[in-house]
């Protein structure tokens, strides 16, 4: 057995100290605290911060705590809590939309579904809740990879399931940031030929993303029929899913946004 | 109904339902398609003066009730201008006395839960048995029923009795509480009403006999009115609001599943559980311990009638777990403790903490965990936990097949249990029937919206509310010889632990 990694302990005492308040540290202060060069300290911050765990204030360059500890700490939302806190806003959602609705979060690179609710026309449906969902191929996988600050994308995973699914890492990227920035995604036949997806992000009081929350249907449903609107998801459906995503956030205690 | 004191020119889109429950109150309000589109939620404060005891503060109450409704509103952007009425379902029995004049309560109210009238209910059954009443009133004298409440309260505040012979103390559950609070009328609905062992199920109007026997004047009592119309216009900061349904909870939760045909019923999970049948236009007296009941009556139609299978423990076993022995830090947690294990490792957890319920009506009996090993953890006994609820339930359904001479199809299920899928696919598999929910798991707050809403021409009739009935999640009961053989060893080992609750009680017990 190696002895201890002189370079993992330093870092976890670094992590030690940034969660001993609410207060910020700079450089120089962990380095006085530690009794370390400053430039040992910072190389071990940059690391840090590459994997998410810390976070530098763009404006004092000082070092914080990052979210991604936040997602692999204890205090990780229990998914049935996250279903019990989200029942009536996913049924809002399927009664105003009219198409199902899922609620999921990610599972070993995957979607685990971990709420379901029936399209509302009374037909015969089988409850999906425990299964497991691609997550570069459907609208909840991709709003979750997209705010997962651990990288998750695993390009050998990249299935193709229809000449739509994106197989191209770099492209998937591309499409992650500019979920990221809109605040929802889709899914347009990527999965199912002829199926659609909408998604939008459940934050809890941090501005973490604990699951994420979309409708599915037909695609003569839930996009635009001609035109530039053909293929594009319906900004009526796209509306109340991202009202249902933020009236969860708000009951988690996020910041209205 | 129209009113000259609001403006004719607003539009009223919404319903909003005031929900006043045993732990909290909230208000949800409601579009025309019956969805949630915002919903406000305060807890009060839990008194415990003596072990069995559980009061609440009536003027707290009232304080969080107009939060949430404010809250609601605020929430949506809204005012009350936006709403077309509002309707007000309630914890049934909770018995509250308050001074007509200066509105101040006596005491603090006495919690359907609490089992002080204990001895007084003994009596009251030494003379003629249990169920001497049960053929007038359709309920078997126990503590929670509303008349012992107000016996105790006449007993034991000075003066009260004196006071309230003169009218000048009233009696209230917390609709009537509320609506008087609100509107400054005195009067309750008949499923409240239904719930005090001192109506007539035949007359819907108080009876001479039962009030002599109970000890209550009648002229401390609200006028007993129709679930649905509108009892008054509301003043101060809701000025002008319609004030248009009351029902007690579960009967709520029945109008709000859309149970309107003879035949149809529902259970509800929240802190207790309960399963009520529609039984049509006529009274069925059970004789397997079930409750006979008002389910609803709008306006002058005919009162619908219910039977009820009451569970006192089911939720509230949850909060239990998590407050008490602490191995959850959430109610929600425990599916996630269960399921760390595949069964419940022949553990069993009858939680008669109260006595037990419906069908068997036992005062005397306390809770056990039987069947313990040393090979049992934690994560058998949240199974135990969550077991309890649908053995319970299997045990009235059972009561409700033999009184009604039909066997239960489907189970509609609603409450915040619902969430909880480990537990409803327990009870597909217990009862062998399936379980749904339907899209609206909030059925108390959308049976008081319902019934405000036709009260005030906002819905036209129980058929368009049918329409806005949909199926949300469906639970199938596992089929097959094993499945048969596991439910019927579970359901043989559930009845020896409730044997083993009875008689526990002793005369020297408090």
């Amino acid at each position: 057995m190696p002895g201890p990694i002189q370079s993992i302990e330093r870092a976890a005492a670094i992590l030690r100290l940034l969660s001993g308040g609410a207060r910020k540290m700079g450089v120089a202060e962990l380095a006085t605290a530690l009794g370390l060069p400053k430039g040992t300290v910072h190389g071990i911050l940059r690391t840090l911060q590459h994997v998410g765990f810390v976070e530098q204030s763009p404006d004092t360059g000082k070092y914080q705590l990052g979210a991604a500890l936040f997602h692999i700490g204890s205090s990780y939302l229990d998914v049935n809590e996250l279903r019990t806190r989200a029942l009536n806003w996913s049924d809002s959602l399927a009664a105003r939309s009219k198409e199902s609705v899922r609620i999921g979060t990610l599972h070993e690179g995957q979607v685990l579904v971990v709420h379901h609710v029936f399209r509302p026309d009374n037909s015969s449906q089988v409850l999906e809740v425990g299964a497991l969902l691609p997550a570069h191929a459907s609208a909840l996988g991709k709003v979750l990879l997209a705010n997962d600050p651990v990288d998750q994308l695993d390009p050998a995973r990249l299935t193709g399931f229809t000449p739509a699914t994106c197989t191209d890492p770099d492209r998937l990227r591309a499409v992650l940031a500019e979920v990221r920035s809109r605040g929802w995604a889709s899914d347009v036949e990527e999965m199912v030929e002829g199926e659609v997806s909408v998604a939008a992000p459940i934050r809890d009081r941090r501005g973490v993303t604990v699951g994420a929350i979309g409708i599915s249907g037909p695609i003569e449903r839930l996009c635009g029929l001609a035109g530039e609107d053909a293929g594009t998801p319906r900004a009526e459906l796209v509306s109340y899913v991202r009202e249902a995503a933020r009236a969860i956030s708000r009951d988690l205690g996020a910041i209205p946004w | 109904m129209t009113t000259n004191t609001r403006d004719a020119a607003v539009s009223h889109r919404y319903i909003a339902a005031i929900d006043q429950g045993t732990t909290s109150s909230r208000c949800i309000v409601f579009d025309e398609a019956g969805s949630i589109v915002s919903v406000a939620q305060k807890e009060h404060r839990q008194i415990f003066p003596k072990p069995g005891w559980v009061e609440h503060d009536a003027q707290e109450i009232w304080a969080n009730v107009l939060d949430v409704v404010h809250g609601a509103l605020q929430k949506m952007s809204i005012t009350v201008h936006d709403l077309a009425a509002v309707g007000i379902t309630n914890q049934r029995e909770t018995t509250v006395l308050w001074d007509a004049t200066t509105g101040e309560p006596v005491h603090n109210a006495i919690v359907w839960q609490d089992t002080r009238t204990d001895q007084l209910v003994r009596e009251l059954a030494a003379d003629g048995g249990q169920d001497r009443f049960r053929a007038r009133c359709g309920l078997p004298l126990a503590t929670y029923f509303a008349g012992p409440k107000i016996r105790w309260l006449l007993d034991n505040v000075p003066g009260a009795r004196e006071r309230a012979e003169r009218g000048e103390v009233l009696f209230g559950t917390m609709d009537t509480w509320l609506i008087w609070k609100l509107t400054g009328r005195h009067v309750t609905d008949v499923t409240n009403a239904s719930r005090t062992m001192l109506m007539d199920l035949a007359t819907l109007d108080w009876d001479d006999e039962l009030l002599a026997a109970m000890g209550v004047p009648r002229a401390m009592l609200p006028e007993i009115r129709s679930s649905a119309e509108v009892y008054g216009h509301a003043t101060g900061t809701l000025e002008g609001l319609p004030v248009a349904s009351a029902l007690g909870d579960q009967q709520a939760a029945l109008f709000g599943q859309t149970c309107y045909a003879p035949g149809e019923g529902k259970c509800t999970y929240g802190t207790g559980s309960f399963l009520l049948l529609n039984t049509g236009e006529q009274p069925v007296q059970s004789a397997n311990g079930l409750l006979t009941t008002v389910g609803y009556k709008i306006g002058d139609q005919p009162a619908t009638y219910a039977l009820e299978g009451a569970i006192a423990v089911t939720g509230s076993l949850v909060q239990w777990f998590r407050d008490n022995m602490g191995l959850i830090a959430s109610a929600p947690e425990i599916e996630t403790l269960a399921r760390t294990v595949d069964d419940n490792g022949g553990c069993y957890f009858v939680p008669a903490f109260a006595g037990l319920f419906a069908p068997h009506w036992r005062g005397d009996a306390r809770g056990v965990i039987a069947g313990l090993t040393g090979y049992i953890t934690k994560g058998h006994l949240a199974r135990a936990v969550l077991e309890a609820t649908a053995w319970q339930t299997r045990e009235v359904v059972d009561a409700m097949n033999a009184d009604s001479g039909v066997e239960l199809t489907t189970l509609k299920v609603d409450g915040g249990m619902t969430a909880n899928n480990l537990l409803m696919q327990f009870l597909s598999d217990v009862l062998d029937v399936p379980v749904v929910r339907p899209i609206i798991a909030e059925t108390t707050c959308l049976g008081a919206a319902y019934a405000a809403g036709l009260a005030v021409g906002f819905w036209p009739s129980t058929d368009a509310l049918r329409e806005n009935w949909h199926r949300a999640a469906e639970w199938l009961p596992a089929t097959g010889d094993a499945a048969d053989a596991l439910r019927d060893k579970g359901y043989r080992k559930w009845k020896k632990a409730v044997q083993r609750t009875m008689d526990w009680i002793d005369e020297d017990d408090e």
